[in-house]
């Protein structure tokens, strides 16, 4: 909410520097006094992650570039160098290699809890499309840094990925070639690709300035779907509650990271990524990594070159869609007992279709994917039309009551102390 | 309706699941056996290298593997890495007296020639072929793989549901025990199937086709002996398949004695400062700012 | 934080934010460890230094050559007798690195002088070596960057580098043949 900063100079210094760049005023009511809803659950701290990983990622990578040589011939070796010779390289490497899968684990965390909150609705549409465009920007990052390694499956995944662009009609084949820098996926390509998979974070960085920004003007949606009604009873600044709590979020979710970095570092990665690129034999099996591995399915569902390449970009680019397609005025899905069911039957139909996506092209396999994308897509049909008659439940008057109703019968003794200190800020 | 869309979301379920259960019996069917799993001493949380072991495994590769596998991907791999912490711990003057058994190239001097010299241990492995395809061309045609990273570039189709529980029992010597399996899997091919000179059959060999003949025989490499005369462990095939992929594990992934000791104290330390912040969480939203109470 | 009114409560609190900030302080700090520790030089590059055999042979009386061990630049240079006999007869307390010629030569080889070829000053490789080059104003090496002058002994003698050129690690193992490192 941009509403009045509570920011109060107090030295001399902090009145100097507030007159003429006010930074210490816009951290302050961005992470000390922002207003936040009181009943978020621990799906939102989720946003706070995101931002760890990302920078977590930038770290390591930016010191895995200190050691990595982009060339086709030294890609390879240089991985291995890093693994073996570097102080912590190993360590390094494997958590930017895993911080990648991670990032992904929150982000679709991420995104579904806004799609079952509804937090995509008016006024977040730009917040929302904001997220989307983040979205396909790490997508971009994680299959360039994908190719870094240059091992089989960078290799031919590149190869694949690329060649999809060859779909357009006309000047497909003109792009592609512009995009391997060459008329096979070559050196020129690994080149390019590791100076674009040093770019983009940083964009990544900028949209999600602007992402945040859009939040603290509209606010933050919560569990209930219901605006911020009164400042005072809704909600508690973000110091230390947020803080304190997402804070927590992120050190289980770090413990879950460590878990894999130290114990299972090439659980998420494939064995052929382990052999140097070979432009003349392709691995019996190629798949994306796991988080692509949806959009793949159904990129292979589609018979047709085109028909596949437009069908998967539909399947990302209709969620920037979603604020619009969904028509019910409920938020929360909560209140919400047929898009529930919905939510969960889509939530199913992505993971089945990730399973599909690791599955070969073949038999059975194929077909199932193709019922699968047409339920992927039928989702937003029928979420456009359930808002129409779908009859919600009662929604609570403002998220102070439904935290008082989710309450009712806590002991008599919490209650007085809550109330003996009403300052917790010392 | 509520039904209808209920039904909608079960049948979306079921269809997964019911092909995920047909995909998975399908694979099982066409993939041929999988390779038995082994027991390693450096499997698990707290697992280690058994140095004899990888003593042991760098012995067989050194007399037999290297005749015809290189070692020296991406010069990744060097002598003197026998000799670091977490992996067969050779001794310094031990390994300096190995590699001094190597002729390694050297140059150009000035007179702009290349020349010979003993081997150092910051040297790589030499390689038994000058390129891939001096390599190939020894070996009828296939070329043999550089065994550097090559315990991580070997696994098995493990499947729905065992995936998923790999991620909690740490399973991941996919690539050990196919290469124990492949070792030990020579056999006589099916009736019926004739084979290509320059082909073997090899149980666990996808595709059972193989161009490496089978490379190890009982009691081919003599092993240390113990205070009694006789070997520590028995001379066998299966003894030298394994030793031989606990060294190439090794070689593999030379840091992760460190890794694992690494990870532990991170985890508990985690653990530990989760419980805190937890803890401090719930003392700080006990309190509301305008005295309510939180949730 | 303190509240008077509730000592008890306070101080459990007090102790638990220290506690776990006392953690995250620790846990900030393990992480920066790895961060810096990759800057240092890796296995590679410490396990790269063997030593190194140079035959001098070829060096004729008044040449200088340029060599590398472990990426530095080292010269070697066959000196004339004039160029000794000038390096000896300074006197030392001059100096502004004192040191003799014998402490940078071996005993017996004095005509080769075996020294580091980076100029003190910030780096910049002092001329002297190729037959036209300047030799500055002592008959050794002049650093073009910021006018060092060093002796026919390497030592600094005007300009503003502080030190000598600094003599490798080396012994010889025949007449005219020498390990450095």
């Amino acid at each position: 909410m941009s509403g009045h900063s509570s920011y109060v100079p107090k030295t001399g210094i902090e009145r100097w520097l507030d007159a003429r760049l006010p930074i210490v005023r816009l951290a302050h009511d961005t992470a000390v006094s922002y207003p936040v809803p009181r009943n978020l659950n621990y799906l939102w701290t989720f946003g706070g992650i995101l931002a760890f990983m990302l920078a977590a990622q930038i770290v390591t990578g930016i010191i895995l570039a200190m050691h990595y040589t982009p060339h086709a011939t030294l890609a390879f070796a240089s991985v291995e160098h890093i693994m073996r010779d570097v102080n912590f390289g190993w360590l390094l490497r494997y958590l930017h290699s895993n911080g990648a899968s991670m990032f992904f684990v929150a982000v679709y965390v991420h995104i579904f809890r806004g799609i079952y909150y509804g937090s995509y609705k008016a006024p977040r549409e730009v917040l929302w499309i904001l997220g989307v465009v983040i979205f396909l920007l790490m997508m971009a990052t994680a299959f360039m840094g994908y190719v870094l390694p240059w091992g089989q499956m960078s290799f031919w995944g590149a190869t694949v990925i690329t060649n999809l662009f060859s779909a357009l009609p006309v000047i497909g084949e003109t792009i592609v070639t512009f995009l391997w820098g060459g008329y096979s996926v070559d050196n020129p390509t690994l080149n390019r690709f590791f100076s674009l998979h040093y770019l983009l974070p940083f964009m990544i960085a900028g949209v999600v300035v602007l992402h945040i920004w859009a939040l603290h003007v509209v606010g933050q949606n919560n569990p209930t779907g219901v605006e911020v009604k009164n400042v005072q009873k809704d909600t508690v600044p973000f110091t230390p509650y947020a803080t304190i709590k997402d804070i927590f979020g992120m050190v289980c979710f770090i413990f879950v990271f460590s878990y894999f970095v130290f114990y299972q570092p090439n659980f998420m990665g494939h064995a052929d990524n382990y052999i140097p690129a070979n432009p003349a034999v392709t691995p019996s099996h190629i798949v994306p990594e796991w988080y692509f591995l949806p959009f793949y399915a159904i990129l292979r569902a589609i018979p047709d070159k085109l028909g596949g390449v437009l069908a998967m970009g539909s399947a990302i680019v209709v969620l920037a869609f979603l604020p619009w397609i969904d028509t019910s005025k409920v938020k929360s899905m909560s209140y919400r007992p047929i898009a529930r069911q919905l939510f969960w039957a889509f939530l199913a139909v992505c993971i089945g279709l990730g399973y599909l996506g690791a599955m070969p092209a073949e038999g059975g396999y194929v077909t199932a994917s193709q019922i699968f994308t047409v339920l992927y897509f039928g989702f937003f049909v029928a979420l456009a039309l359930v808002g129409i008659f779908e009859k919600p439940r009662p929604l609570p008057s403002s998220i102070a009551d439904s935290v008082l109703a989710n309450i009712k019968g806590a002991s008599g003794v919490q209650l007085a102390t809550a109330a003996a200190e009403p300052n917790v800020k010392g | 309706m509520k039904t209808t869309s209920f039904r909608l979301a079960l049948t979306g379920l079921a269809t997964g699941l019911v092909l995920a259960t047909a995909a998975v019996s399908a694979r099982a069917a066409e993939g041929g056996p999988k390779p038995p799993q082994q027991k390693w001493s450096f499997s698990g949380p707290l697992g280690t290298f058994d140095r004899a072991q990888l003593q042991r495994g760098f012995k067989v590769v050194k007399e037999v593997c290297a005749n015809c596998h290189a070692m020296n991907l991406g010069n990744a791999v060097r002598m003197r890495n026998l000799s670091q912490p977490g992996g067969p711990e050779f001794t310094p003057g031990q390994v300096a007296a190995l590699a001094a058994t190597y002729q390694v190239t050297d140059g150009p001097n000035d007179q702009g020639e290349m020349f010979q010299r003993p081997g150092r241990p910051a040297d790589t492995f030499p390689a038994p072929f000058p390129n891939e395809q001096a390599a190939r061309a020894a070996n009828g045609g296939a070329y043999p793989p550089d065994l550097s990273v090559l315990a991580k570039a070997r696994t098995y189709e493990r499947g729905f549901p065992k995936f998923i529980f790999d991620i909690f029992t740490q399973y991941q010597e996919q690539g050990p025990d196919y290469i124990v399996a492949l070792l030990n899997g020579y056999t006589k091919p099916p009736e019926g199937m004739t084979l290509l000179p320059g082909q073997n059959f090899n149980t666990y060999m996808p595709g059972h086709l193989i161009a490496m003949p089978q490379p190890l025989q009982d009691g081919q490499v003599e092993y240390p002996k113990g205070p009694d005369g006789k070997p520590q462990v028995p001379e066998t095939i299966h003894q030298y398949a394994e030793d031989v992929a606990a060294f190439l594990v090794w070689m593999a992934e030379p840091h992760m004695e460190a890794r694992k000791r690494l990870g532990f104290q991170v985890m508990i330390f985690l653990a530990i400062f989760a419980g805190l912040l937890y803890y401090t969480k719930k003392k700080i939203w006990a309190r509301m700012p305008d005295g309510s109470p939180a949730h | 934080m303190a509240h008077a009114t509730e000592t008890t409560g306070t101080t459990r609190r007090d102790f638990l934010m220290l506690a776990t900030g006392a953690a995250g302080a620790v846990g900030t700090a393990a992480v920066i460890v790895p961060l810096i520790s990759q800057l240092a030089p890796d296995a590679q590059v410490i396990a790269a230094g063997a030593p190194m055999d140079v035959d001098l042979g070829p060096i004729a009386e008044g040449q200088a050559i340029k060599l590398f061990w472990r990426g530095k630049l080292i010269f070697v240079r066959h000196r004339t007798k004039k160029e000794i006999d000038e390096a000896l007869a300074v006197d030392i307390a001059t100096l502004r690195d004192p040191q003799t010629d014998q402490q940078r030569t071996k005993p017996g080889h004095e005509q080769f002088l075996i020294i580091y070829g980076n100029c003190t000053h910030l780096g910049c490789v002092p001329l002297g070596n190729a037959p036209g080059d300047p030799k500055g104003d002592y008959d050794g090496w002049f650093c073009p960057c910021h006018g060092s002058h060093y002796d026919s002994s390497g030592r600094i003698r005007r300009g503003p580098a502080p030190l000598n050129l600094p003599v490798p690690p080396y012994a010889f193992t025949a007449d005219t043949k020498i390990k450095i490192g």
